[in-house]
């Protein structure tokens, strides 16, 4: 029996025929265009009927009703338990904020400066950078400190990094076993996570600050708090993603040698999600940076102050340096967690000479202590220097922004009229202006022909939802703004994507400032653009536009440049030209990512809608921030935020259903995993 | 590692220098030994008879002024330990009850904050309403002065029907765009343009900041733009803005949302302070009731501040000094 | 290897002896398939049933029992349900119905404590894509099953290298699984399996993602140690070749069911029907076959021929008749029991070269 034989079974000849040729049907577009054909002509014979149009100060019956919850938990503040303790818990964060402000941002009385002075802030800060991350990033690290100086924004800038690190650390501490869960619960379990979690991330910030306030307190509680929970949702997404997708095979075999769950979840699942786990951590990082401006409505400490005091005095200079500086923070940061984890990787794996590396850290925190004790002593070393620096870039800021529009503004004029004659208004006409049963039995039945089943019943709760809470008319003008200005994301997207697919040079060029308009405060732009457009909702589109493109541009790029090489290479041996590649080749295989850019393209602009609010927009946006700023209009407010959670829930669930119809017809087989790969 | 290493032994001389340079330099430095010892004593000297005063600085320069003004009197004459707190009206008001806010010192009239937090007004008591602080807001409609110029005739409502065409925006849906301003404030608008049959559309600028550059915008470019504005406003002293007479007010013509059809009243602006403050005893409790300035004091302050680009700190201490008396008086000197 | 004849029963007796023992094992995916079985359901074919229920039949109604040191080698094409049958034997896969009994056991009755002794003390898996822990040492993979079982640190590294050192990767001990070959890879996955000293080995299609010479080195260890260890195995492939090479006894299902269970030489000398035949058509026969197979009855007399055995491989005894001029003698022990000649040699080995060419 020690024969061997070669010949191989032949599979071949048991492979079933090929399935029979479906049916001719009409492609899901034509269907669309049908269903819009059909919603105009019954829109030009009852427009202005039942548009359910409130003005902006009436509200309904159930925003009242908000109203009157918030007051009665206002009333009861002094007896509430549950305030009680969330009071309590408020005055503990704020301690712990006051006790690190005290040590490095503010003068611990009767010191006239800090515990510890700046310099000894950027040694250690730096050191810690070499310890973790090696020398360039030490170097990233003290330039970056330096930066928060010369610009004279120290005590902000140390304060934002102090509520930075609070949230981002209770977040990890609250969120990493909600990721856990996330990561390890069946997919009902994570339906409803993620349906929680999306609440939470479009829910915008100005709804619930007001309630913040209430249970934590004014200052660095509630801005801890609001940032925690903006911050947490990223993080739990993405580790919980990293957790469920650890091989299956790794966990099967450790299975089979007998684990534990705790055995498999501490041994396996965590070490080996531990890179995803960093890019959430990361995430959470630059959602808690985002949120300082709007941390500083409630008197947060940080960066966020001087940005909102400049919009307030119409400065786009004062406003763009803490802007700037808030990007330098997001960049030192992001960079320095990324590299933090590569190089703890590298140590781990043994490509560190332990003894080398004590000697050197050793050696170095001679001189970190010195900066240590001579900034507890020396003024010069203990206050930052001031500087002509900060306020001189204010000022060419501003001249350059006056130039620019000076320069522009008639063209940006047309090009705003253009985009609202032709786009906005027509589109804005549909959906606003038709019977509200009208539009809503249209956007059911887009639903249905786009996303199929699946998609029709979180259809309908939403639409119930948007009327139930009575602001269906300002819904559906925010509805078409967000569209529009996903348009526009996705115009820029694509060609930026694959251009920065196709070009090394231009994604590098491209990337930081991609990550600057993510992460610099949309108020930071928000007068300029002002000067340009008015107050109108063309503005408000145009920032979303500015928040929302460099996510879309980005996954673009990825998806394409994720097209494998040997596909382009084969398709470049039959002479396909590069307007083919691009077309026939790149971007129809880069269609998950495309539709996921437009998912988040179409969520980004959405939580964009309140800061439109406070540009001219109108609609869902003025109503929060009406409700934020008039305590009678609360519960209008919270019914415009619940509003656009409703949308944003609604368009996400669409688009999910849409994509994964195409991927069925396309491949049966990869369903059911296939779902949890978006969002 | 070896990189590392080798970026530190190159880094090592230079860093040996830094901190001899540091240390050198550390000889000509101030001592903050010093510095700590008389803040020390100064606080034994100042008895601590004010203790903290929390101030609420609301989003606009004008309060910023007056908040600053007190705020560096009460600090500089008085020893407190000032607080200054960003927030906005609704959540200054809450912070009343918390002891988080001491003192509103410009409050435009909240009736719906003072049913909930002033005794008298049936609320829980937390809040005391402090007396007038001098300045008096006037709200009304406005248009940049270059309009005012050529089209005289404009500041009467009664003409504005002629010109409704010229302020169409893509915004107005074929009628003269009206140009609403920040949801903090309190607006009639919609109701006096439906009233008085006006053929304009309010549009929300939805914030102050949107206000203020339409407003410069359109006097800079000379464009046509009717909206809400106000004073004591900083922008005034910058450029031209002219108000369109509406039909007078009169006591209670504003009473009914619905049925507004008559200009805004002039509303002397209050002061709002913490009840349990103001039954302690600070000594910046009479400061705070003292104090009372005129609309172009505050205009000055707000103009260092803008104009100037003086830290609020610092245009607080200039108007101080030029204007000693005045501070005097609040100080019951 | 030891050779079963073929006239031993392929139902080997049902005893406490086996190391592994399944009875009536059933697995239907879907929602409901356990009320499925005992329901004129459960004799549809797997398409009917997926049309009528959505469930999935995975394994259907399958028996085998595994005698101590036996290699006993499942095939099946892909989909056939030979990897879900193996993930249900420690319930990896829980399975919908039947029992599984290992080393005296009842697996499918264990507790969860009891299952996981059980994967821990008796049985190893070794899996097609390794899934070894790539943020782990080699050395640390091989000990991670005693690590779980709460050895020491000292104690499971010195195992652990032993382990190594026998499946031929002393010197890696350090390396990381990526900075291994596939085929080294497998050895740790082997060696993983190997560790914690199990009476039962699973292999679950363990070679196939290798290239073709790296394969057969790894098939040769195989034997080796099996050879060396006399462990129990259950080896999972889609390759005859492999299954052939490897097998003291083949089980080959198609569509969860098994369609033939048997020596390799039964499995090739008579084949259970059109599927199995048309299956191994392409196998060398010459190379299975035992002389048991190809042998005649002796006219009258046999003659003095040279004796062979009847386990006797065909392509071994081919020289032997050949060279002899009539025909050969075949005994089972002393027992005559037929003759071969050049003509029955012939016909088996020239079949084979007109069916290559």
């Amino acid at each position: 029996m020690s024969a061997t034989t070669e010949a191989p079974p032949r599979p071949a000849a048991k492979e079933p025929p090929p399935p029979p040729a479906e049916p001719r049907r009409l492609p899901r577009w034509a269907w669309a265009l049908i269903v819009i054909g059909v919603w105009i002509l019954v829109w030009s014979v009852t427009k202005g009927q039942d548009t359910l149009a409130i003005a902006a100060r009436e509200h309904t019956e159930v925003q009242d009703k908000l109203t009157d919850f918030r007051d009665s938990v206002l009333a009861s503040r002094d007896t509430n338990p549950v305030i009680q303790f969330t009071y309590q818990l408020g005055e503990w964060f704020k301690s712990l904020v006051d006790w690190f402000q005290r040590m490095i941002s503010i003068p611990d009385f009767p010191r006239p400066v800090p515990q510890i002075g700046w310099v000894g802030v950027t040694a250690v800060a730096t050191w810690i950078g070499l310890a973790v991350a090696g020398w360039r990033i030490a170097i990233l690290v003290a330039a970056s400190f330096v930066t928060f100086g010369l610009f004279g924004y120290w005590s902000d800038s140390m304060d934002l990094l102090i509520v930075t690190f609070v949230a981002v650390a209770f977040a990890v501490l609250i969120g990493m076993p909600l990721a856990v869960l996330l990561g390890t619960t069946s997919r009902i379990g994570n339906s409803i996570i993620n349906t929680i979690l999306d609440i939470f991330q479009t829910m915008p910030t100005f709804v619930y600050l007001l309630p913040i306030v209430l249970f934590f307190g004014i200052g660095a509680s509630a801005g801890v708090v609001c940032t925690l929970i903006y911050a947490m949702p990223p993080l739990i997404r993405i580790a919980g993603h990293g957790i469920r997708s650890v091989s299956g095979t790794t966990i099967e075999a450790t299975d089979s040698a007998g684990q534990t769950r705790s055995q498999r979840l501490r041994k396996v699942q965590l070490p080996m999600a531990r890179k995803t786990i960093v890019v959430g951590v990361n995430q959470t990082i630059m959602a808690a940076l985002s949120m300082a401006t709007i941390a500083a409505y409630v008197d947060s400490p940080g960066l966020g102050q001087p940005v909102l005091n400049s919009l307030f005095k119409n400065d786009v200079g004062g406003a763009f340096v803490p802007g700037m500086l808030i990007v330098v923070m997001a960049v030192m940061l992001d960079r320095s967690t990324t590299a933090a984890s590569e190089a703890s990787e590298k140590a781990a794996r043994g490509g560190v000479d332990m003894r080398q590396r004590r000697i050197v850290l050793a050696l170095t925190a001679i001189p970190v202590v010195v900066a240590l004790w001579m900034s507890r002593y020396y003024t010069w070393a203990a206050e930052f220097p001031e500087t002509e620096l900060g306020p001189k870039l204010a000022d060419k800021v501003n001249s350059f922004t006056d130039w620019f529009v000076d320069t522009f503004s008639t063209y940006t004029e047309w090009f705003k009229n253009v985009i609202t004659d032709y786009l906005l208004n027509p589109m804005q006409d549909l959906l606003a202006e038709s019977p509200w049963y009208v539009s809503a039995l249209a956007i059911l039945a887009l639903a249905l022909v786009l996303g199929g089943v699946r998609a029709l019943i979180p259809t309908v709760i939403c639409l119930w939802g948007l009327k139930f809470f009575g602001l269906w008319h300002d819904a559906m003008i925010t509805l078409n703004m967000t569209l529009v200005g996903t348009v526009l994301v996705m115009i820029l997207a694509l060609v930026f994507g694959v251009l920065m697919a196709r070009r090394k040079a231009v994604d590098l060029g491209l990337r930081p400032l991609l990550d600057a308009g993510q992460t610099i405060p949309p108020f930071v732009y928000l007068i300029p653009m002002l000067a340009l457009f008015g107050p109108t909702r063309f503005t408000a589109i145009i920032a979303g536009v500015v928040y929302a493109a460099p996510v879309a541009i980005k996954l673009v790029a990825d998806g394409v440049s994720g097209v494998s090489a040997t596909t382009v290479e084969a398709s470049r041996s039959t002479g396909a030209t590069a307007w083919q590649e691009i077309t026939k080749v790149q971007l129809p295989m880069a269609k998950g990512s495309l539709v996921l850019a437009a998912n988040q393209g179409l969520l980004y602009m959405l939580s964009m809608a309140v800061i439109g609010g406070m540009v001219g927009a109108g609609a869902l946006g003025y109503d929060v921030v009406l409700g934020f700023s008039r305590s009678e209009e609360w519960g209008k407010g919270a019914a415009a935020g619940i509003s656009i959670v409703l949308l944003g829930i609604m368009v996400d669930r669409i688009a999910r259903a849409a994509a994964d119809k195409d991927e069925v017809t396309h491949n049966p087989a990869k369903r059911p995993w296939w779902r949890s790969a978006m969002g | 590692m070896r990189i590392t290493r080798n970026g530190w032994m190159r880094a090592r001389p230079a860093l040996a220098a830094a901190c001899l340079a540091l240390v050198v330099a550390g000889c000509g430095g101030g001592s903050i030994n010093e510095e700590t010892k008389s803040n020390e004593e100064k606080q034994a000297a100042a008895g601590g008879d004010c203790g903290e005063l929390n101030m609420a600085v609301n989003p606009w320069v004008g309060y910023e002024a007056s908040a600053y003004v007190v705020g560096t009197v009460a600090q500089e004459q008085l020893g407190c330990t000032v607080n200054y707190k960003d927030l906005k009206e609704d959540v200054s008001w809450q912070g009343f009850g918390t002891g988080e806010v001491d003192v509103v010192i410009e409050d435009w009239g909240h009736p719906d904050l003072e049913k909930k937090f002033v005794k008298d007004k049936g609320g829980d008591g937390s809040a005391t309403m402090f007396g007038e602080n001098g300045n008096v807001g006037i709200i009304g409609w406005y248009v940049p002065g270059w309009l005012a110029d050529e089209h005289p005739d404009i500041l009467d409502y009664k003409n504005l029907n002629k010109y409704a065409k010229e302020f169409e925006t893509s915004e107005s849906g074929g009628k003269g765009q009206f140009l609403g301003s920040d949801p903090s404030y309190v607006q009639f608008d919609e109701a006096i343009i439906d009233n008085l049959g006006l053929d304009f559309k309010v549009v929300f600028s939805g914030g102050e900041a949107a206000t203020i550059t339409a407003f410069e915008q359109a006097q800079k470019d000379k464009k046509w733009l009717i909206g809400y504005f106000w004073e004591p406003q900083y922008i005034h002293a910058e450029i031209p803005l002219e108000q369109v007479k509406l039909p007078p007010y009169k006591d209670g013509c504003q009473d009914d949302p619905a049925k507004v059809a008559c200009d805004y009243p002039e509303t002397p602006l209050n002061k709002v302070v913490s009840t349990e403050w103001a039954d302690g005893d600070s000594t910046g409790v009479d400061l705070v009731k003292n104090f009372t300035w005129t609309n172009d004091d505050q205009n000055q302050v707000a103009a260092y501040i803008t104009a100037d680009k003086m830290s609020p700190e610092d245009a607080a201490k200039k108007w101080i000094d030029d204007n000693q008396d005045k501070v005097d008086a609040w100080l019951g000197q | 290897m030891t050779t079963v004849s073929p006239d031993e029963t392929t139902t080997a007796t049902v005893g406490a002896d086996s190391a592994l023992s399944v009875r009536h094992l059933w697995k239907i995916f879907g929602r409901g398939g356990d009320k499925i079985i005992g329901t004129p359901d459960a004799e549809l074919s797997r398409a009917e049933l997926k049309e009528k229920t959505g469930c999935v039949v995975g394994v259907r109604d399958v028996s085998f029992e595994v005698p101590p040191g036996e290699v006993f080698v499942v095939m099946g094409l892909s989909g056939s349900g030979k990897s879900t049958l193996v993930r249900c034997l420690t319930r990896l896969i829980e399975p919908t119905d039947g029992d599984v009994v290992i080393d005296g056991e009842d697996v499918t009755k264990a507790s969860d404590s009891q299952l996981r002794e059980l994967r821990r003390n008796h049985t190893s898996m070794v899996f097609q894509h390794f899934g070894l822990l790539p943020h782990r040492q080699v050395i640390d993979n091989v000990a991670y099953g005693l690590e779980i079982r709460g050895v020491g640190k000292k104690e499971r590294r010195a195992k652990a290298a032993e382990v190594v050192e026998l499946v031929g990767l002393s010197g890696y001990e350090r390396s990381y699984p990526d900075q291994l070959s596939g085929g080294m890879q497998q050895r740790v996955g082997l060696a993983r399996a190997l560790a914690g000293d199990p009476s039962l080995l699973l292999f679950d299609e363990p070679f196939s993602a290798l290239d073709p010479l790296i394969r057969r080195d790894m098939q040769n260890e195989v034997i080796r140690l099996h050879e060396e260890l006399g462990k129990t195995m259950v080896f999972i492939t889609h390759d005859l070749a492999e299954a052939l090479k490897l097998g003291d006894r083949i089980l080959i299902m198609r569509d969860g069911e098994v369609v033939q269970i048997g020596t390799p030489d039964q499995i090739i000398g008579a084949p259970a029907d059109e599927y199995v035949r048309d299956f191994t058509s392409e196998v060398p026969r010459s190379h299975v076959l035992t002389l048991k197979w190809v042998m005649h009855e002796p006219n009258g007399d046999a003659g003095d021929g040279p004796v062979l055995q009847s386990d006797q491989i065909v392509r071994d005894a081919a020289r032997v008749v050949l060279d002899h001029h009539g025909p050969c003698r075949v005994m089972e022990g002393d027992k005559l029991v037929g003759v071969v000649d050049d003509e029955d040699i012939l016909r088996v080995v020239v079949a084979e070269e007109e069916a290559t060419a």
